[in-house]
C-alpha cells in the first residue's frame, strides 16, 4: 500500500492560514490502513485545528481520493469552503485539485512510499514502481528499492553483519537478503551473471507514465 | 611471449610494470576541498619517484573536491602517472562516458571504477544520488568502449559515419572488499568484476591479515589471481585513536584486537603504525597472487617514501619500454607525452 505520514502541525496551519472555511478531506483506502489520513485522523486533525483557532472546519472522508467517482458526496460540502485540506496521498491531492480547480487543495500528509506493514506502527519501503520488475531474478527481494544505492550486481563494501552502512541500526542490507534468499532456493548461481544496465526509460526517468488498456476502454 | 611482443591494452606505466612481472606500488592522493593547486603540488612531490602510479579520489566520502580528472592532468604535467577514480554516485552513463573521452584526450590511461560512498556520509547529504550504472556495469561499459570501440548504447565511438573509430584506451581497475559481508559473496563479486573487465583490483585497506589470507585463498581457488592483478590496499595507522576509529566507525573494515592493543601500548603511535604497515607489506610480497600494493596514506602522503624504503620497495624498477605500436595508439589524442 501507499504509506504516508502527517505533516507537522505548524506546516499544516501555515498552509491553511487565512482560510475561513476549511474542508478536511480524508481517504478511505491506503492512508486509512496506515493510520495517516482516514476518518479517525480527519476527526483528530479537525479538532486540533479548531483548538488552534480555525473556526469553521468541516470533516469528510471518501472511499478513494484517487478516483473521481467518489467525489459526488462532498461537492456540496466543498462548495462554500475557501480551502480543502486533503489527507490523501499525493495522488489523491492531485485529483482533488483537478476536480476543484477554483479552490486551493492543500496536502496534510507527506506521502512516503509503497511499503509493507511490518507490524503495529511500522512500515518499510518495498517497491519504487520502476516499471521493469526483476523480482524473479533476485529471489523476491528488490535491489532497486532495498539497496540504498539501487545496485543490481551485488552489495557495495558497506554491508556489515547484514546491515547497511547508511544506518546500521535500522536498514538491513538488501543484498544480504537477496543472497540468503537465493541460497535457500539453491539458486546462488544466478548471482554469477552480470546484470546489464537498467532501462530507466521505463521508470519516471523516462517521462510521466500513462497506461491505456483498450480492453477496458468503453 | 617476450616483452617486445606484449600488446598493451592501454600502455599505462601501471600496466607495463605488471606485464614486466614487477610488484607494483601505487599510492592515493586526495585532491583538496578547495581550488588550492598547491596542495596537489605538495602531495605529488611527496610521491614523485616512489610509486608507479598515483590514484586520485573522486569526491571521496561524498565530499566535494577538485575532480579526479583535473587533478590527473596536473599530475601528468608533473611527470607522474595518474589512476583516476570514477564513481557511479555523481554521474549518469552520459556523463561517465563523456568524462572518459575527456580523460583519454588529456593523456590519462588508468581508471578505477567504483560504486561511490553514499552521499549521507559527505557534506551534501541532501543531494540526489545517481547510480544509473553500478560499478560492474561501468567497468563492462568502459571495457567495451576500449575493446569493441562502442558506447554503452552500441553506437561506434566516432565523430561521424565517415570518421574513424577513436576509442578511449583505459587500463581498468575495480575495488574489492575482502572484509564486507556476506563473505561468501565477496569472491563471487570479484569474479563478476574480472569478467566485466577489471585488469587490476585494489582492495579495501587491510588490517586483518588472517581474513585477507582466507580471501586470497578463495581468490586463488577460483583462479582469479591469474586473470587480474590484485593490489592489496593498506592504510598506515597514525595513532591508537585512528586504529579505534577505523575499527568502530568505518563499515567494512575490521581491525583485530592484538593490533589495537599494539597501537595503544606504543609510545610513538605514528612509528608503530608505520612499523605495522612495513611488516604487512613484507608479508604481502610473499603472498601468492598478490601483484602489488596500494597505499592509502590518508593526509599522510609525506610518509609514503619512508614506508616504501623500509619495506624494500625503493628504488622502483625502471619502467619497461613501451610497445611502439600500442603506445602510439594509446596516446594518439593526448598532448602530454611521457617524460
Amino acid at each position: 500500500m501507499i504509506v504516508a505520514q502527517q505533516k507537522p502541525q505548524e506546516e499544516i496551519q501555515e498552509l491553511i492560514a487565512g482560510a475561513r472555511q476549511v474542508l478536511v478531506l480524508g481517504c478511505g483506502t491506503c492512508v486509512t490502513v496506515c493510520n495517516a489520513g482516514g476518518e479517525r485522523e480527519v476527526a483528530t486533525l479537525a479538532s486540533v485545528l479548531r483548538l488552534a483557532g480555525f473556526g469553521n472546519v468541516r470533516e469528510a472522508t471518501i472511499e478513494r481520493q484517487c478516483d473521481a467517482e467518489f467525489y459526488d458526496d462532498v461537492r456540496e460540502q466543498a462548495a462554500d469552503c475557501d480551502a480543502i485540506l486533503s489527507m490523501a496521498c499525493g495522488v489523491g491531492v492531485q485529483l482533488c485539485a483537478r476536480l476543484f480547480p477554483e479552490l486551493p487543495v492543500l496536502p496534510a500528509l507527506n506521502t512516503q512510499f509503497m511499503g509493507i506493514n511490518e507490524g503495529a506502527g511500522e512500515w518499510t519501503e518495498a517497491c519504487l514502481g520502476c516499471g521493469d520488475c526483476k523480482l524473479g531474478v533476485f529471489g523476491g527481494v528488490c535491489p532497486v528499492t532495498q539497496c540504498s544505492k539501487s545496485l543490481c550486481n551485488g552489495p557495495c563494501g558497506g554491508s556489515e553483519d547484514g546491515m547497511c552502512e547508511v544506518d546500521p541500526e535500522t536498514i538491513e542490507c538488501g543484498w544480504q537478503k537477496i543472497y540468503e534468499r537465493l541460497r535457500t532456493l539453491g539458486r546462488l548461481a544466478v548471482l554469477e551473471a552480470i546484470e546489464p544496465p537498467r532501462d530507466w526509460s521505463r521508470t519516471h526517468d523516462g517521462r510521466p507514465r500513462r497506461i491505456r488498456r483498450e480492453d477496458l476502454a468503453v | 611471449m617476450s616483452m617486445e611482443q606484449t600488446t598493451y591494452k592501454a600502455g599505462s606505466n601501471l600496466e607495463r610494470m605488471f606485464a614486466a612481472g614487477h610488484f607494483a606500488v601505487t599510492a592515493e592522493l586526495g585532491p583538496p576541498k578547495s581550488a588550492d593547486l598547491a596542495v596537489i603540488d605538495q602531495k605529488a612531490e611527496h610521491l614523485r619517484g616512489s610509486v608507479d602510479a598515483v590514484n586520485l579520489t573522486d569526491n571521496q566520502t561524498a565530499i566535494v573536491r577538485i575532480s579526479s580528472i583535473a587533478a590527473g592532468r596536473l599530475l601528468l604535467e608533473k611527470g607522474l602517472e595518474p589512476v583516476i577514480q570514477m564513481t557511479c554516485r555523481d554521474r549518469n552513463r552520459l556523463a561517465q562516458q563523456a568524462d572518459i573521452l575527456g580523460a583519454a584526450v588529456l593523456g590519462i590511461k588508468n581508471v578505477l571504477c567504483l560504486t561511490g560512498d553514499h552521499q549521507c556520509f559527505g557534506n551534501h547529504a541532501t543531494a540526489k544520488h545517481v547510480f544509473d550504472l553500478d560499478s560492474i556495469q561501468l567497468l563492462n561499459g568502459l571495457r567495451r568502449m576500449r575493446d569493441d570501440g562502442v558506447f554503452l548504447s552500441g553506437d561506434p565511438i566516432r565523430n561521424s559515419k565517415k570518421a574513424p573509430v577513436m576509442a578511449p584506451r583505459m587500463y581498468l581497475g575495480a575495488a574489492a572488499n575482502p572484509f564486507g559481508d556476506p563473505f561468501e559473496f565477496r569472491v563471487i563479486r570479484l569474479a563478476k568484476k574480472v569478467a566485466a573487465g577489471a585488469d587490476f583490483i585494489q582492495t579495501q585497506c587491510i588490517y586483518d591479515m588472517d581474513r585477507f589470507r582466507d580471501w586470497m585463498q578463495a581468490v586463488r581457488d577460483r583462479g582469479l589471481d591469474g586473470k587480474t592483478r590484485i593490489m592489496a590496499g593498506l592504510t598506515p595507522l597514525k595513532s591508537a585513536g585512528m586504529a579505534r576509529y577505523m575499527a568502530n566507525n568505518v563499515a567494512g573494515i575490521t581491525v583485530p584486537e592484538p593490533l589495537l592493543a599494539r597501537m595503544s601500548k606504543a609510545e610513538d603511535g605514528a612509528e608503530e603504525g608505520i612499523r605495522i604497515c612495513v611488516e604487512q607489506i613484507q608479508e604481502l610480497r610473499e603472498m601468492p597472487g598478490v601483484a602489488g600494493i596500494h597505499l592509502m596514506a590518508i593526509e599522510w602522503e609525506r610518509r609514503v617514501p619512508e614506508i616504501l624504503e623500509r619495506a624494500g620497495l625503493l628504488p622502483r624498477p625502471p619502467l619497461p619500454e613501451p610497445n611502439p605500436d600500442t603506445d602510439a595508439a594509446a596516446t594518439a589524442n593526448a598532448s602530454v607525452d611521457e617524460a
